[in-house]
């Protein structure tokens, strides 16, 4: 039974990422970060849905640098979350007066999981609105 | 299921079109042995557009048996939809008799004995035949072939494509998309398109460090007075699905957002009349898509290998689904007049190669490609016993054989092999050579590993590629078939969530249940993994088959489906 090591390496890579993606527990204690980091992003103010724009790709080609856009007419700042990552917090973009309100971006993703924006706009109010990005190992394409 | 009826009716009252489609009548005439190459292409010229449609024909220059699935499962809202009615629902649904070429052709009801009676299907000389005599009507016809033209064959894989490359420009295609076409490498690829006559389109194609277009996204074409605009999509999971080390810089995806604008931009920048969606999305995909892009007048799709005999019309946008292995050519006439579709007329013409005569010229130039390989094709490796087919949404009895040759070959518990929907099928009796081998194998990742696994990462795995497969929103879903399965038995439930699906996964060998914990040693092939190693796919069946001499494979049951 010769066994190709280099092949039984990647492999028990794949499944090893694999087996650490559907963690529904794992998912449920990282949602109270999240909501956390909202909160505190918006000072304790209500947060609707909406008013601002995620844009990825539906399965990301490299989890490893996932590229990522938001935009939101009229924000002041558009505050980026990666739900399922050991730390959620991505990024933080203000924008100036005369800057228009959209950010482009990669990130790392250690799994599928919803990439969230929250918007803080000029009135005070907030917006948010999530894609969800999954991960996979593919490789049965027709 | 939806009734044909049904089926008409939301046709009719999508839109205000005038429509007709020619599928039937030709059943009972072949029946009666008095089929002829003019009813076959009989077509009532209409308006002043045509479009010549050919898509996922797999390098398949002869003329092939090709059987359509059995099992082909919807979710979600495709649920029981078209394309996911199979056999006798299929039949019903577009009132065809059992028995019939028509039967043949779309379904795998009575396949062996109705291919024995009707004969072979497809063959670019044939399908040269029939992209004449439509350009016989309406010179100016557009050919559109819709992409996995070049990979499916040992000539293509000799050659790098080049055979392929060299017939279809006898053909003299108007515009082509891609997907398969990335596995020579995206060297390569380009080389190719830089010899092409006609564009190869792909709006979705991107640098993937600058995000910039990396391909034509459109091509306008001015035909009978009409500006048509013809948009290309690539497959949009390439570089999941396939090797992303062959195509490194490039990003792919379904780009939703981006299609919209380059409608837009056709519309508004380049005032197309008519606008044409040249798609390689998957049929679930596209109708998405088209119920979500306005202004597609025409989706003709492609990837997920399906064949209607009538489109499928989502809002005012019409899908053409024109099959694969080139087993049929699609025609569709439309009137445009005044900046919009007012009527069409389509036909799936079927390329019966006994009724169709092959194209002397193109019929050289294919016997031309191939002698430098004749005596390698022709081997005769052994023999079936039984049908061996692909298609089927869990296995079919081509990777059954590939899976047992891999347990044995290479001393496996467990073998995997992709769900391609590639490959055409072989009749109980017939020589297995050399050339039917590759015609399901042939690709440039070939390397049939060997490796151990825990039962816990094999039913990651199988979730994985389940998702893949039956995520209920499509674009989600990549468009392949489950990984087939040997060695090991399964249950699942295709309407469950992610990480649910599978279960009772058992050792085929003892009947014990899998250990998430113990280790198994599993053999499979094309992994996309850059440096994976191993013995080619092909010299592993080519070994099991010449040890056995006549293979015979049983009825597979040991994939469990919910509801079935």
């Amino acid at each position: 039974m010769k066994l190709n090591r280099r092949d039984a390496l990647q492999l028990a890579a794949a499944g090893a990422a694999l087996a650490a993606l559907p963690a529904g527990a794992l998912r449920a204690a990282e949602h109270a970060d999240v909501e956390a980091a909202i909160a505190a992003f918006a000072g304790g103010a209500p947060v609707k849905e909406g008013g601002v724009e995620v844009e990825a790709p539906e399965i990301a080609e490299n989890g490893n640098t996932v590229p990522i856009s938001v935009a939101a007419e009229g924000a002041e700042a558009i505050l980026i979350l990666a739900a399922g990552n050991p730390n959620p917090d991505v990024a933080t973009f203000h924008f100036g007066k005369l800057a228009v309100p959209a950010a482009s971006t990669r990130i790392r993703l250690a799994g599928t999981q919803d990439v969230i924006a929250v918007a803080k706009f000029a009135d005070g109010s907030f917006g948010r609105a999530a894609r969800t990005v999954k991960v996979t190992i593919g490789g049965c394409g027709g | 299921m939806i009734s044909r009826r049904d089926f008409l009716q939301a046709a009719a009252a999508a839109s205000a079109i005038i429509g007709g489609s020619a599928a039937g009548g030709w059943g009972r005439l072949m029946a009666a042995q008095s089929l002829t190459q003019d009813q076959l292409l009989e077509f009532e010229t209409t308006g002043n557009v045509t479009l010549i449609h050919v898509t996922d024909i797999h390098a398949q220059l002869k003329p092939i048996w090709f059987r359509e699935p059995e099992i082909n499962i919807g979710v979600g809202e495709a649920a029981g939809q078209p394309p996911h009615v199979t056999g006798a629902d299929f039949l019903r649904l577009f009132g065809f008799r059992p028995g019939t070429p028509e039967a043949y052709a779309f379904t795998y009801l009575d396949f062996v004995a109705l291919a024995r009676s009707y004969g072979r299907m497809g063959g670019l000389d044939r399908v040269a035949t029939v992209v004449n005599a439509i350009r016989a009507d309406r010179p100016d016809a557009l050919l559109l072939d819709g992409g996995d033209t070049w990979q499916g064959s040992y000539t293509a894989n000799a050659t790098r494509g080049q055979d392929m490359v060299n017939v279809m420009n006898a053909l003299r295609p108007d515009a082509m998309t891609s997907h398969w076409e990335f596995t020579y490498g995206v060297d390569r690829v380009n080389e190719i398109v830089e010899t092409l006559d006609f564009p190869f389109l792909g709006a979705n194609i991107f640098d993937a460090e600058w995000e910039e277009p990396a391909y034509e996204p459109y091509r306008i074409f001015e035909r009978g007075g009409v500006r048509i605009a013809v948009i290309g999509q690539a497959f949009p999971y390439l570089p999941v699905a396939n090797p992303r080390w062959m195509f490194p810089n490039l990003s792919f995806g379904v780009r939703e957002e981006r299609m919209r604008e380059v409608v837009a931009q056709v519309r508004e920048e380049e005032g197309a009349d008519l606008v044409v969606l040249l798609s390689h999305n998957g049929f679930d995909v596209d109708r998405k898509m088209a119920a979500r892009v306005p202004g597609i007048d025409v989706i003709l799709t492609g990837h997920t290998h399906d064949a209607l005999p009538e489109p499928l019309v989502v809002g005012k946008t019409l899908l053409l689904a024109s099959g694969s292995n080139g087993k049929f050519v699609a025609r569709l006439d439309l009137d445009v007049r005044d900046g919009a579709l007012r009527g069409w007329r389509h036909k799936l013409i079927p390329v019966f190669s006994d009724v169709i005569a092959p194209d002397p010229e193109v019929a050289a130039l294919i016997e031309a490609e191939r002698a430098p390989f004749k005596a390698q094709l022709e081997e005769v490796l052994g023999t079936t016993e039984s049908l061996l087919y692909r298609r089927g949404n869990f296995n079919g009895s081509w990777d059954d054989l590939i899976c047992n040759a891999l347990i044995e070959e290479r001393e496996a518990d467990i073998a995997l092999s992709p769900g391609f929907r590639w490959g055409p099928s072989l009749l109980p009796g017939e020589p297995i050579t050399r050339e039917d081998l590759f015609n399901a194998t042939a690709m440039t990742y070939p390397a049939a590993y060997r490796t151990e696994m825990t039962g816990e990462q094999l039913k990651a795995v199988l979730e994985d590629v389940a998702d893949n497969l039956f995520n209920p929103d499509p674009y989600y879903q990549q468009g392949g078939d489950m990984v087939r399965v040997g060695g090991m038995g399964y249950a699942i439930d295709p309407n469950a969530p992610m990480g649910r699906r599978i279960s009772s996964m058992t050792l085929l060998r003892d009947g014990s249940p899998i250990d998430p914990q113990r280790s198994y040693v599993v053999a499979g092939w094309a992994s996309v993994n850059e440096g994976t190693e191993g013995p080619a796919i092909w010299d592993v069946v080519e070994s099991f088959v010449k040890r056995k001499g006549v293979v015979r494979i049983d009825p597979n049951a040991t994939v469990r489906v919910a509801g079935r």
